[in-house]
């Protein structure tokens, strides 16, 4: 009885006239939200204090996928270990892999670590490359052009609005891109020891270069041996920074800066990851700020 | 096409060093011709390198071509006809396991369910190989199946199932063999579990295994910002408690509502209530004559199972990597009623029962559950403590008859409460891979205080789905 009343408010809400868009990972959330703006209500899966690889399947997120008109998620198995689960469950047409309203955005971008062999022994490897593509603030370029015409495709009464959306979200990117690059040319040809195999796609974009990482291999926790393997390595590479994203475990890096006297940067890895990141644009701000304090 | 343009001026400076022996006329006829591909290549170079000045009029653009490029190259290679095999996945799983010699392991006061896959054997066995294929049908249906492989070398289809992709409306429906949705555990897979042996609530209501119908299961999920879900399955009924009775239509049936949702970032649960109702025919179970010699006895009628089920799971600000914590419990009442009989269990030792004698109504309604709590306190480490309980019960039947043919000693009539406390420790070197130590105070049978030592391995190859909350 109880039950049927509830149901009942529920119904009774007045219709959101709002895109449900359904993302895993706050970035595409953001994103979404940039391109769309009231036109979408965006909510993400996880946060940025949640490790992606490792998440449960929630019954809250079955509940949403329920609802959802649109799902972002960043594809390259990030979410093979519960997004399946959460799509079959939810019982939603719409969003469920090859629908229009299924989107995986590293579909649009140049993979990178693409395995040329793929064995568990390696770690936790994906077979489509390192999926942590967000890293790079250009694929924003690619996916957001590639969201908003699907945002167009899923929700046509809108699709206008989504295309100027993408098109003034661009013009600010650009020109935040170019502000980034030149904030962050003393970065070029910058030796760093990262925590996980995270920032391929920032090492890229700026030129850095990874001497070491803090995981034996991807996915597998930091060792001790494994560790000091990498302090007896520091000495000869001479990376400037250990670098860690907010949600990684803290002790592995602490170790290493006590050994080592290497500073530690904690960067924010999508929205929400540090205070300063609250959105796309300041994502990237604080990232860039973050990297060049260890070089004063 | 980068070929052409270079085979086309290596040929072109072959002939412009010919001997001037070939008529003059179609010398020039050539080199016109030449000079007019020259011509034609030289443009269409310019026009390349203009559009190459273009793309790199900023980094951005020219990475979103190049992008393109690479991404159209990636997707073309994936044509291979094998790419459609199903996702195979092989669960490995053995133990050694430390206990007390007690021949007819019992849970005393219960029905014994029957069915297990050694996982109570003494000393090293492999418990089942667990195979499994998916792989999605088209686009509106998805296919499962597993098969466990016993260290004796039995097969036991465990799951072949079919379920629909998205029905809408919230609707999903399932047929096939697969684990019934009631309670929490039930529907989990050996190496899910949190410990290494089933739950004694499990173990007497429906085994080790756990209930699996054949049948169809439709599941419908409300459209609220909460998970409520409610569902049905209609089964042929052949497993414990229920006996396969060669009929038409259904032989046992599920109904169950779940709920659930996050309280913060850190915490997430679910709760849910399931009711299962089946009927059994000549159900066996071995009892012992007043004389003490091995009789048979069979029950016939309704059995109705209720559970309830509840699951906390905390982990700092939801991210489960480090620390984390998940409590989980479920109790159940039972309530069956019927007639039963008993007749020789080997026609070679003649008992009370011999010919055949009925005992008259049964109906009982028994009660228990388990509660654990898990806590993983660093990375790859876990404990956890489960203690399991069985209430007495109530037994109706005419004592009379029942004790004239049957020994009142039997465990089925014990005056007892089965009880158990676990311990468990585990490590995993990553989520495919899993080695546990348990130690197991059991008090599940009258009289036997068994001190039991388990050490486990449960080992994932291949493709591994996504496991549920």
């Amino acid at each position: 009885m109880r039950i049927l009343f509830m149901l009942l408010v529920v119904l009774a809400l007045p219709a959101q006239a709002a895109l449900n868009v359904f993302s895993t990972v706050p970035e595409w959330a953001a994103l979404a939200q940039e391109i769309g703006g009231e036109r979408v209500r965006a909510v993400s899966a996880t946060t940025a204090l949640q490790d992606p690889h490792h998440v449960d399947a929630r019954p809250s997120l079955i509940a949403r996928a329920r609802n959802a008109d649109l799902l972002l998620a960043t594809g390259a198995e990030l979410e093979i270990g519960w997004l399946p689960v959460v799509l079959r469950e939810s019982g939603n047409p719409r969003i469920q892999a090859g629908q229009p309203g299924y989107f995986e955005a590293a579909g649009f971008v140049r993979m990178l670590e693409v395995p040329g062999r793929l064995d568990r022994a390696e770690g936790d490897v994906h077979a489509d490359g390192n999926p942590h593509i967000q890293t790079d603030p250009r694929h924003f370029l690619a996916i957001g052009e590639a969201l908003a015409a699907r945002l167009a495709l899923v929700d046509p009464a809108n699709a206008d609005a989504y295309r100027s959306g993408y098109a003034a979200f661009a013009e600010r990117w650009r020109a935040r891109i170019r502000q980034w690059e030149a904030q962050a040319a003393p970065l070029k040809g910058v030796a760093v020891v990262s925590q996980h195999k995270a920032w391929v796609y920032l090492y890229d974009w700026l030129g850095m270069r990874e001497v070491a990482t803090l995981e034996p291999k991807p996915g597998v926790e930091p060792s001790v041996a494994h560790l000091a393997k990498v302090r007896d390595q520091v000495a000869s590479s001479k990376p400037r920074m250990v670098i860690r994203a907010a949600y990684n475990s803290a002790r592995p890096a602490e170790w290493l800066s006590a050994e080592t006297r290497l500073p530690i940067v904690v960067l924010p890895f999508t929205v929400g990851g540090t205070p300063p990141a609250k959105d796309l644009a300041t994502l990237f701000d604080d990232t860039v700020a973050r990297l060049l304090l260890p070089l004063k | 096409m980068k070929n052409v343009p270079l085979f086309a001026l290596a040929a072109a400076g072959a002939l412009s060093a010919f001997p001037a022996s070939a008529a003059d006329a179609d010398l020039k006829a050539l080199r016109e011709e030449i000079a007019q591909m020259k011509n034609a290549y030289e443009q269409r170079i310019n026009a390349l390198e203009r559009r190459l000045v273009q793309a790199e009029s900023t980094s951005t653009q020219a990475k979103a071509a190049a992008d393109k490029a690479t991404t159209q190259t990636a997707r073309a290679g994936e044509g291979k006809a094998s790419a459609f095999n199903p996702e195979i996945g092989l669960v490995l799983q053995g133990q050694a396991k430390r206990m007390q010699d007690v021949p007819e392991r019992v849970v005393s006061g219960y029905w014994p369910s029957g069915h297990d896959h050694g996982g109570d054997r003494r000393g090293v066995s492999l418990e089942h190989s667990e195979l499994m294929f998916s792989a999605n049908i088209d686009p509106s249906f998805r296919g499962v199946a597993r098969f466990a492989v016993t260290g004796a070398g039995e097969v036991e289809v465990e799951e072949a199932s079919v379920s629909t992709l998205g029905l809408g409306n919230g609707f999903s429906v399932r047929g096939g063999r697969f684990a019934s949705d009631i309670g929490y555990q039930n529907a989990q897979h050996p190496h899910e579990w949190d410990f290494a042996d089933a739950t004694l609530m499990q173990k007497v209501l429906f085994g080790n295994e756990g209930y699996r119908q054949d049948g169809v299961q439709v599941k419908w999920l409300a459209p609220t910002p909460f998970m409520l879900q409610f569902g049905a399955e209609l089964g042929r009924g052949a497993n414990f408690p229920g006996t396969d009775r060669n009929k038409n239509g259904s032989g046992a049936g599920a109904i169950f509502v779940k709920t659930g949702g996050d309280v913060g970032a850190a915490n997430a649960w679910q709760a849910g209530l399931s009711f299962l109702s089946t009927r059994a025919a000549d159900r066996a179970a071995h009892f012992e004559d007043t004389g003490g010699v091995e009789a048979e006895s069979f029950f016939s009628g309704k059995s109705r199972t209720a559970i309830a089920d509840f699951v906390w799971k905390w982990a700092p600000n939801g991210n489960a990597s480090e620390r984390s914590l998940k409590l989980q419990g479920e109790v159940f009442r039972r309530t069956e009623k019927g007639t039963w009989r008993c007749d020789d269990a080997d026609a070679a030792s003649p008992t009370t029962c011999t010919g055949g004698a009925a005992l008259g109504d049964l109906a009982t309604r028994q009660s228990g559950g388990y509660a654990s709590a898990v806590f993983q306190f660093m990375p790859k480490w876990r404990v956890g403590y489960r203690h399991d309980w069985l209430a007495r019960g109530s037994k109706a039947f005419d004592d009379a008859t029942v004790f004239g043919l049957l020994d009142a000693g039997n465990h089925y009539f014990a005056d007892f409460k089965p009880r158990r406390d676990s311990v468990m420790l585990d490590w995993s070197n990553s989520e495919f891979s899993r080695l546990r130590l348990q130690y197991a105070r059991d008090r599940a049978m009258m009289g036997v205080t068994d001190n039991q030592v388990t050490l486990q391995y449960i080992m994932s190859l291949g493709a591994h789905g996504a496991h549920k909350f």
